[in-house]
């Protein structure tokens, strides 16, 4: 008979599955905080720990709460910390972005030094897509398919004392990321005509000027990842936590939250509570856990003795994840660039272990 | 469906490294320019595989952009038991995938019925 598996239903006793599901909250610290790992873990109570990839693909869940071009919030259940964290570090610093990375200064009268209006151009998001572009090599040729070129040529002078306005206004006195100018190379003008490639945003103050000053200069973006520099990460955060899981220790009495007992009372209404909580109507109304998604994990703490009244914990495998795009691209199309440079990173060191494999196959007698 | 046209790669590339005594069925593996991202990874799916006795990962020092995978199995060869856990990864990661654009595809079929976006979070 086959082994059954820790996950199945009943098969561990309710407190080991507590402890094996969840984290709990304590008034001092949190207890069972890491997984179980090892596949044997549970031999003693007869019990297969092992990942097997046929109750992955059943137990899997992805649930989407909030997509607009900035921002996407999304559960992703049933999957191990390891691997959700493989994605966030991925998203943070090795999905590929276009970043100014050269730039050749023909003339800068500026305040700014030219290695720091450099480093403030490098910054500037960029809205190309870097899937239609290569990474160019330190001793390759620019090209159409591994640059993209753009043109600032600013020039501050008085305003024309004909124009009406004071003799003391300025023009261009602030050189924003709209004044960028691309400069389409090669086929690039017909390959990017469905959206003209541009700073994200146009009111990105690079550099202030003052009358007679001037700045022209031409800016190379190359495709890049965020370990490499941080210009090019590709999100402004990406995140997660866990699902709370809110349960009563004892069963609440409504006078007992009408007493101050509990987080979200109306005698407290300076508090910053998220309405955790919900009357059940009956012949004696109870307080019923209706939204555990907006516990911060603080509210309950300031009231006496909350550690007896209410549990506090986390479902390991449900996390909350949050990536907002710098705008180059779509944030749900991060996403899916993070897993696929994970896969791409496995099948890597898998034809590297081949070749190390087949390289001592043959240097053995 | 090929990865690697959309991803190509980026920054130093992955190289490898098998340090081996007394047998196949342990082994020191060096990624180097890897990190923490694939040598957690690669030990929660070895740590639960049945036939491996002992896996942890190392990033002897954050200045040096390489990641030691230390693998003893019960038997089998330690190689290919990671080449086993590195497919897993990929099939984890194509499953994932496959799901989330589900999800995205049902969420903008829900919003467009709705004629209206979708509240926060």
């Amino acid at each position: 008979m086959a082994m059954r598996h820790v996950s199945d239903p009943n098969a561990l006793p309710a407190h080991l599955e507590l402890q094996r599901t969840q984290l709990s909250l304590g008034a001092d610290a949190p207890t069972h905080t890491a997984t179980v790992e090892y596949a044997g873990a549970y031999a003693a109570h007869d019990l297969d720990n092992s990942f097997s990839l046929a109750r992955f693909r059943r137990d899997f869940r992805v649930a989407l709460h909030h997509l607009d071009e900035e921002l996407i919030v999304f559960d992703l259940v049933g999957i191990d910390c390891a691997i959700a964290n493989a994605f966030r570090r991925i998203l943070l610093a090795e999905v590929p972005t276009m970043a100014i990375e050269k730039v050749f200064i023909l003339n800068n009268t500026s305040m700014l030094q030219d290695e720091v209006l450099a480093h403030r151009l490098g910054l500037l998001p960029i809205r190309a897509d870097p899937r239609k572009f290569h990474s160019r090599a330190p001793d390759e040729d620019a090209n159409e398919e591994n640059v993209i070129s753009f043109r600032l040529k600013v020039e501050c002078s008085r305003q024309k004392p004909d124009t009406g306005k004071g003799s003391n206004d300025m023009v261009n006195d602030r050189v924003t990321s709209a004044m960028l100018q691309w400069i389409p190379q090669g086929d690039q003008q017909d390959r990017f005509s469905a959206q003209p490639i541009r700073p994200v945003h146009d009111d990105i103050l690079i550099a202030k000027l003052r009358p007679g000053q001037e700045i022209e200069l031409e800016a190379w973006c190359e495709k890049g990842i965020g370990k490499t520099h941080a210009k090019w990460s590709p999100v402004c955060t990406a995140s997660y936590r866990l699902l709370p899981a809110i349960t009563f220790a004892s069963t609440p009495r409504a006078h007992e939250k009408a007493a101050g007992g509990w987080a979200d009372d109306e005698a407290a209404p300076r508090r910053p509570t998220a309405r955790l909580f919900d009357l059940a109507e009956g012949e004696r109304p109870t307080p019923l856990v209706t939204r555990p998604r907006g516990c911060s994990m603080c509210l309950v703490r300031p009231y006496p003795n909350w550690a007896d009244k209410v549990k506090l914990g986390k479902i390991r495998d449900h996390f909350i994840f949050s990536v907002e795009t710098t705008g180059a691209l779509p944030p749900e199309v991060l996403f899916q660039e993070a897993v696929k440079v994970l896969m791409q990173k496995a099948s890597d060191i898998a034809s590297l272990l081949k070749d190390v494999a087949a390289g001592q196959a043959t240097a053995a007698p | 469906m090929s990865v690697a046209e959309s991803v190509p790669p980026m920054g130093e590339p992955t190289r490898l490294e098998v340090g081996q005594q007394d047998g196949a069925s342990a082994a020191t593996f060096t990624l180097h320019n890897e990190d923490h991202t694939i040598g957690n990874t690669l030990r929660y799916i070895l740590s639960k595989t049945p036939s491996v006795s002992f896996v942890g990962y190392s990033v002897p020092h954050p200045s040096e952009t390489k990641m030691n995978l230390r693998l003893q199995t019960v038997g089998p060869s330690a190689t290919s038991v990671l080449h086993g856990a590195l497919g897993t990864v990929y099939d984890v990661g194509a499953h994932v995938l496959a799901t989330f654009d589900a999800a995205v595809e049902e969420f903008r079929e829900a919003q467009a019925k709705d004629g209206q976006p979708a509240g926060g979070a």
